[in-house]
């Protein structure tokens, strides 16, 4: 065998050695190397795209539509977005300025970061939260900063541990609720609370907003609804959780124009556009969406109810997450770090969970378990879970 | 009828096995209140029953024949159609009878061991009621959808990756 010798040793931006692989990567791997496991590991629905919505995209294609948009995005599915979000949350932001559509949130929160981050800014970053929020700041140069939340105040913002990490440099706050990994939601009196702090400090607001439908005992309050805060607040949202669109990655950025006019220059020479076939999805799913998107969320709920239930009832705590499709039980008093507590459930009972510690501070002695799954699947992950829990009782004696 | 009955309902009606344990905590109801749903909505008829819905195609016991056969009618006075719909679903071959709008008035499906089981019952049975006037015959020849199950391959299981954000 011939080695083929090389002179060029890999030349990669500081940038990208300082930021780690996402934690979530050594489990995704150790649960696909097995079989017949249970996953609660997953972060998208167990529902495919309603067919109305796929049909709508196949049509597109069809009918040969298949060249650029604009860079926004299709006007007409701008127009759509920005009625929806008048409609439904009382934010109002003008279809043809101060809306882009993305490929997914993801690219939202990345153009977002992009436009607000200077070397050396700080960016709060409320935490345990998605994976992706610290390592997008340190590479649009800023420095991530943790809040932590916990489940004695069920993980809401504290606005005094805002204050706490307040610094001259402090540019911005992420906000994520209903959240992901916690199944937390901030009400209006809470989010007032933040938005005082904010405006004290003259801070530039990311809200991601991705599970805003997925609300389950009250209604979502947009944070740009809150006075004042619209305009020094970027929206982040898209479709993916809602109408169970993960895999069509088209998601929206609204913000004031300033912002948007940044983020869309970003976008135009790094994305150009969402992709078109996406974007009619998406034109379809906010025409004629609700109906199914509705019933989705009712089983979505009614499984949350028996997620939660169960899962006290076989002996972990667990707070009432009001969104999201995610419980976050603690497991601090099994004496295991959750990174043990789900590799040991993982290689004894086959059931996949998400150790906590990967969503950042706060998130250890905690597991995240998605309900997004069958209740067959379901009730056996409890029947599982409930046997590995009495095990560990019994080998502590 | 209150919203938990009108919820438990569109619940059993898609999982009709569920255990009443955990229908309750679907519900946030306690469990004996739910069974106590279940009997009252059992004895006032609203519930009339529970089944399975099984693909026959798949298992070795012969097909069997289903067909929709659309009869016109002359109504009587005073009783309307009700009078022959009887007559016609007391045959326990009639699976389904509907009154319908349209160049019909009712459609019937049956099931049978053959076609020509069918034929017979038709001939026999049905067309010689004194108020059948005529009747159109339309065979199923495959199952795709049923009370809003798809049968045969399923292909859209689950595609996620086990693990993900």
């Amino acid at each position: 065998m011939s080695i083929i010798k090389t002179e060029h040793q890999p030349r990669l931006s500081a940038a990208v050695n300082r930021i780690q692989p996402s934690g979530i990567r050594r489990f995704f791997d150790l649960a696909s190397s097995m079989d017949n496991i249970i996953s609660l590991g997953v972060g998208e629905p167990d529902f495919s795209t309603p067919w109305n919505i796929r049909e709508a995209s196949i049509h597109s294609l069809e009918r040969g539509v298949t060249s650029y948009t604009a860079n926004a995005g299709l006007l007409e599915l701008r127009a759509a977005i920005s009625k929806y979000l008048l409609e439904r949350f009382g934010v109002d932001y003008h279809p043809e300025s101060e809306v882009i559509v993305t490929v997914g949130a993801s690219e939202g929160i990345d153009l977002a970061l992009r436009a607000i981050v200077d070397p050396g800014d700080e960016v709060l970053i409320v935490e345990p939260c998605f994976v992706s929020y610290a390592p997008l700041v340190s590479l649009a140069g800023g420095i991530p900063v943790p809040v932590p939340t916990s489940i004695d105040k069920n993980f809401e913002i504290d606005e005094n541990d805002l204050k706490e990490r307040l610094t001259s440099k402090t540019k911005a706050l992420m906000l994520s609720f209903p959240n992901n990994p916690t199944g937390a939601v901030m009400g209006k009196e809470g989010l007032a609370k933040v938005a005082e702090v904010v405006k004290d400090h003259n801070l530039v607001v990311l809200s991601d907003e991705i599970y805003a439908e997925l609300t389950y005992d009250g209604d979502h309050t947009s944070f740009p609804s809150i006075e004042g805060m619209k305009e020094r607040t970027i929206l982040i949202s898209g479709f993916s959780k809602s109408y169970a669109m993960t895999g069509w990655r088209i998601g929206y950025l609204t913000a004031p124009k300033p912002y948007a006019e940044a983020m869309l220059k970003i976008h135009q020479y790094a994305m150009m556009c969402a992709s078109t076939m996406a974007q009619y999805a998406a034109l379809e799913a906010m025409t004629n969406g609700r109906e199914e998107m509705e019933e989705m969320i009712i089983s979505y709920r009614q499984r949350r109810n028996y997620f939660v239930k169960s899962v006290k009832e076989i002996g972990l705590t667990c707070h009432s997450p009001g969104g999201a499709f995610y419980a976050f039980p603690s497991i601090a008093e099994t004496g295991l770090s959750s990174e043990e507590f789900a590799e040991q459930l993982l290689l004894d009972q086959k059931v996949a969970v998400v150790p906590g510690h990967v969503f950042g501070a706060g998130g250890e002695g905690h597991i995240r378990c998605s309900y997004a799954a069958s209740m067959e699947q379901l009730e056996e992950a409890i029947d599982r879970i409930g046997a590995f829990l009495k095990k560990l009782n019994e080998s502590k004696g | 009828m209150n919203e938990k009955e009108r919820e438990l309902l569109s619940l059993i009606e898609k999982e009709g096995r569920m255990k009443e344990e955990s229908l309750a905590k679907m519900l946030d109801t306690p469990t004996d209140e739910v069974a106590a749903m279940l009997k009252s909505l059992e004895k006032r008829k609203v519930i009339l029953g529970y089944s399975a819905l099984i693909d026959w195609s798949k298992t070795d016991i012969a097909e069997t024949v289903t067909a929709m056969i659309d009869v016109k009618v002359t109504p009587k006075r005073g009783v309307g159609f009700d009078e022959v719909a009887e007559r016609i679903y007391r045959f326990k071959e009639v699976k389904a009878l509907y009154l319908m709008s349209g160049t019909y008035d009712l459609s019937v499906s049956i099931e049978g061991r053959s076609m020509s089981d069918i034929a017979q019952f038709v001939s026999e049975k049905l067309s010689t009621l004194d108020s059948v006037i005529s009747t159109t015959t339309h065979f199923q020849l495959k199952k795709y959808k049923h009370d809003g199950v798809i049968f045969g391959q399923d292909e859209e299981g689950d595609h996620r990756m086990v693990v993900s954000p």
